[in-house]
């Protein structure tokens, strides 16, 4: 059995399961969001019970549209709260939060092997654990709540294996990019991702939660990486209760291998308006842009910011570009201060925000009018996502968003900082 | 089940942004959501679509975000049914959950076109064009699907689980 196929068999009490099954899985984990919580409480509602199966594996973040943007909101923000505190579900508020994806893996609440499902397709971004982690609607996170499993049918499985050692500008952004380019939007529709290959254990933790983030943007169930020394290492001082490792079969069924030489991939750009329509930035051309995000549940942990400080360090924003950081959680945020990185941004005239998506989805902090162009660190580029359906969002690394954000058009790191 | 309505016909890869945009998500009325219903990419539908309408796609119908809202806001616009050549799963998975049938069927997305009146019968996955007078054969639902469409939803499904002594493992 394959990485995922293991996890999944262990959480259906079955010795074995294969791609097509149809499974019911017990679940380890249930997210929503200020988004998708109001009408998951609904449903929740309708089922005639009072209580969750069990409120410590129930996790309700605000993190879309909070601190509240507008009444609406607000209104949506406070049902949660309601249910959350009613339950006693966990819980953070504004002074505690971040972005669902940053905070969950921060806080130890997710970890290897587990089953975690999210009322959020970016759920998958725990695969980066060694979890089997999946996005979900509203209905099925009610339903989950109640009953503590979920029906699912087995993916197979593709595996990616990533040779080579890449270039200094070359991240986990640039090789889920150049991955979902070369396969497509739908390339992976109904599998599973498992990532591998020597350059893929060379990651840092938080380039691995970039990728597997971005493993939807390519129509899959779920992305995983195997456990090994860099993992444990994350998960140690964060675990609070066991967990369990597990390892493909090395005769283990895939669907596809596919084998890219990271050595030969230049950083990416996806133009608009899907996350498919990848180009080396050599062949990007002269894009002038409006305002650059570097931030998200994609890139906007610590070493997203390490890497953008660097390139603004002692350089100034170009003045017709506006450049919005948003670290992902309050501990990033902390330790960008420690670091000295905030101070960095705004000498080099960026402005840094309370942690939130905030415009990764449009929502505020940082809309496009009609005719505005944006480099962004986010995963998805759709029309009209980041405001006017007339404005444009590529997507990048966040090396590439701040080297951008300097010149003023789309560039490469190298041009900026060598 | 039998449906019968005109056809609205798209492309490939229609994701849930163009079919709810998020500065609409802070609200979840269905009937409020349906009012913006694919505005960003096709500003005539919500004055165009009747009850009982039926959506024709091609690959990778509503890709993107778990947002339930999009799903709920056809729905509540009127549609009774989508037929594509794929669906992104999560937006599969809510379709199903809300009571809104989706089918997969190569034929019935390359040989329909706008305007033309289907019937589906959704048990036998026969959808006939009454316009140009064919018959296609989808993809069958799964019966544990099957199953779930009948009991009215996944929430209504649940129910009966739970008063069965089931889940809570
Ligand atoms: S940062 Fe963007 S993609 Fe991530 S959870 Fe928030 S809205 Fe979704």
């Amino acid at each position: 059995m394959t990485l995922v196929e293991k996890i999944l068999a262990a959480h259906s009490n079955r010795e074995t399961v294969s791609p097509g099954e149809l499974i019911n899985v017990r679940v380890d984990l249930i997210l929503a969001n200020d988004i998708t919580a109001p009408l998951a409480i609904k449903e929740f509602r309708r089922l005639g019970i009072d209580r969750v199966f069990d409120p410590e594996k129930v996790v309700m973040v605000p993190d879309h549209f909070v601190p509240n943007k507008d009444i609406p909101s607000a209104e949506q923000a406070k049902m949660m709260r309601e249910f959350a505190l009613e339950q006693g579900l966990v819980y953070f508020e504004v002074g505690e939060m971040g972005i669902e994806h940053v905070i969950l893996p921060e806080k130890g609440l997710v970890l290897p092997g587990d089953v975690v499902i999210g009322a959020d397709s970016h759920t998958c971004t725990y695969g980066a654990l060694g979890a089997f982690a999946t996005g979900m609607g509203s209905t099925d996170i009610a339903s989950a709540m109640a009953t503590g499993d979920i029906w699912m049918k087995v993916p197979p499985t593709i595996r990616f294996i990533y040779q080579g050692k890449p270039g200094k500008w070359v991240s986990g952004k640039d090789l889920i990019l150049y991955t979902i380019g070369d396969i497509g939007l739908d390339g992976a529709l109904y599998s599973a991702m498992e990532f591998t290959g020597e350059a893929v254990d060379a990651l840092s933790m938080d380039s691995r939660f970039t990728m597997a983030n971005m493993a939807v943007e390519a129509g899959a169930k779920a992305g995983i990486f195997r456990v090994d020394e860099r993992t444990l290492d994350y998960v140690k001082s964060r675990a609070q209760r066991p967990y369990t490792v597990y390892e493909p079969d090395d005769d283990a069924q895939y669907a596809r291998t596919i084998e890219y030489d990271v050595s030969t991939i230049e950083p990416q750009v996806a133009f608009p308006h899907q996350p498919s329509n990848t180009r080396p930035i050599s062949k990007a051309g002269e894009i002038k842009i409006d305002q650059a995000v570097i931030g998200s549940c994609t890139n906007g942990r610590i070493e997203d910011l390490i890497i953008a400080a660097e390139v603004l360090k002692g350089r100034k924003v170009n003045r017709r570009v506006r450049c919005i950081i948003i670290p992902g959680s309050q501990a990033v945020y902390l330790e960008a201060l420690h670091r000295g990185l905030i101070q960095t941004f705004i000498e080099a005239g960026a402005v840094v925000s309370t942690p939130t998506c905030g415009p990764c989805l449009g929502g505020y902090m940082g809309i496009l009018a009609a005719g505005e162009r944006c480099v962004s660190t986010t995963n998805r580029n759709f029309v009209g996502r980041m405001g006017s359906t007339e404005s444009e969002v590529y997507l990048a690394s966040p090396a590439m968003a701040a080297a951008s954000a300097i010149l003023g058009r789309l560039a490469s790191p190298e041009e900026v900082a060598g | 089940m039998k449906l019968k309505g005109k056809v609205h016909k798209y492309g490939a890869d229609i994701n849930t942004d163009v079919i709810i945009p998020a500065r609409y998500l802070n609200i979840s009325d269905p009937g409020e959501l349906a009012k913006h219903c694919m505005e960003d990419i096709d500003r005539e539908f919500i004055g165009r679509v009747q009850p009982g309408d039926i959506i024709v796609a091609d690959t990778n119908f509503g890709c993107g975000s778990s947002r339930e809202h999009a799903p709920l806001a056809l729905k509540a616009a009127g549609i009774s049914c989508i037929i594509a050549r794929s669906f992104a799963r999560i937006f599969f998975r809510n379709a199903l959950n809300i009571g809104l049938p989706i089918l997969e069927c190569d034929e019935a997305a390359g040989k329909t076109d706008a305007s033309d009146i289907l019937e589906v019968e959704l048990s036998r996955g026969e959808i006939v064009n009454t316009t140009k007078g064919v018959t296609f054969k989808a993809e069958p639902i799964p019966s544990f699907m099957l199953e779930l469409i009948e009991a009215g939803g996944l929430i209504e499904y649940t129910k009966r689980k739970l008063a069965a002594g089931g889940g809570r493992s």
